[in-house]
């Protein structure tokens, strides 16, 4: 199907959709560490600091993914990369040792909170940028 | 949650989610020349319009609250919700294909995503 593109492939396409999902977690990680580091911040110091660099990543993945150059998408590479170790590290760490992650972080149970979505998106990412690598 | 107003909004939320899906699926980008295009971007203003009266409200019933609420987390599911819809509808616009279409059906999920989880703050904190 011959469907009209714009001239970046890394925002066009099922691209539109997946930065979509990304900005939604940026969104959404950025609120959540804010208000955990805000109000209660001795509770869970190492959850909520990962739970900042998470959103960081997020945010950034998002921003690389969106502008779609050349350096801009050697970054997402990089984000994506650091987000899957991250959903993995943190996701068997909080289930082998739940007792360091006193409260939940985004990456928690692979993101069990999240329906799965934070292990799926840095996949879905990088598959997204090899696709579309000229 | 606003009582009656907020259950509603995530039914109207709903509802333009299966309308996007259904866009998606018959592959029918929205077109502003469209009559029908108009009527989805007219619903989904008012579903503005009404989280827009639903972040008012909710600042009047936090002020007045008889429990402890996390004022910070409610406020800002309150005001974030206001964010979607115009970036949704905003980033969907610049690529009129079905995937655009996508961003909207997403977009719409959110807003009852964001409005439950404005209820279990209230009442669980």
């Amino acid at each position: 199907m011959a469907e009209p593109r714009t001239d970046n492939p890394t925002r066009s396409g099922p691209g539109r959709l997946l930065i979509a999902v990304y900005a939604i977690f940026a969104l959404a990680a950025c609120a959540r560490s804010a208000s955990q580091i805000a109000t209660h911040f001795d509770r869970a110091p190492l959850a909520y600091l990962l739970s900042a660099f998470a959103a960081a990543v997020y945010v950034v993945a998002t921003a690389c993914l969106a502008a779609g150059t050349r350096a801009s998408r050697r970054i997402a590479v990089v984000s994506c990369v650091v987000e899957l170790v991250g959903v993995l590290a943190i996701g068997t760490s909080s289930l082998v040792a739940p007792s360091a992650f006193p409260d939940a972080t985004v990456w928690s149970a692979f993101g069990m909170g999240y329906g799965f979505i934070p292990v799926a998106l840095p996949v879905l990412g990088l598959l997204w940028i090899r696709h579309t690598a000229r | 949650m606003i009582d009656g107003l907020s259950p509603t909004l995530t039914w109207v939320a709903v509802g333009a989610a299966v309308w996007a899906l259904v866009l998606v699926l018959i592959n029918r980008p929205l077109s502003l020349e469209r009559v029908d295009s108009r009527a989805y971007l007219g619903l989904l203003a008012l579903i503005e319009l009404g989280l827009l009266a639903q972040a008012v409200l909710g600042f009047i019933k936090l002020a007045n609250a008889d429990h402890d609420v996390p004022a910070l987390s409610y406020g800002g599911y309150l005001l974030g919700s206001l964010l979607i819809l115009p970036v949704a509808v905003f980033w969907s616009l610049a690529e009129r294909t079905r995937w655009g279409t996508a961003v909207l059906v997403i977009g719409a999920l959110v807003i009852p995503v964001m409005i439950v989880r404005l209820d279990q703050v209230w009442t669980r904190g």
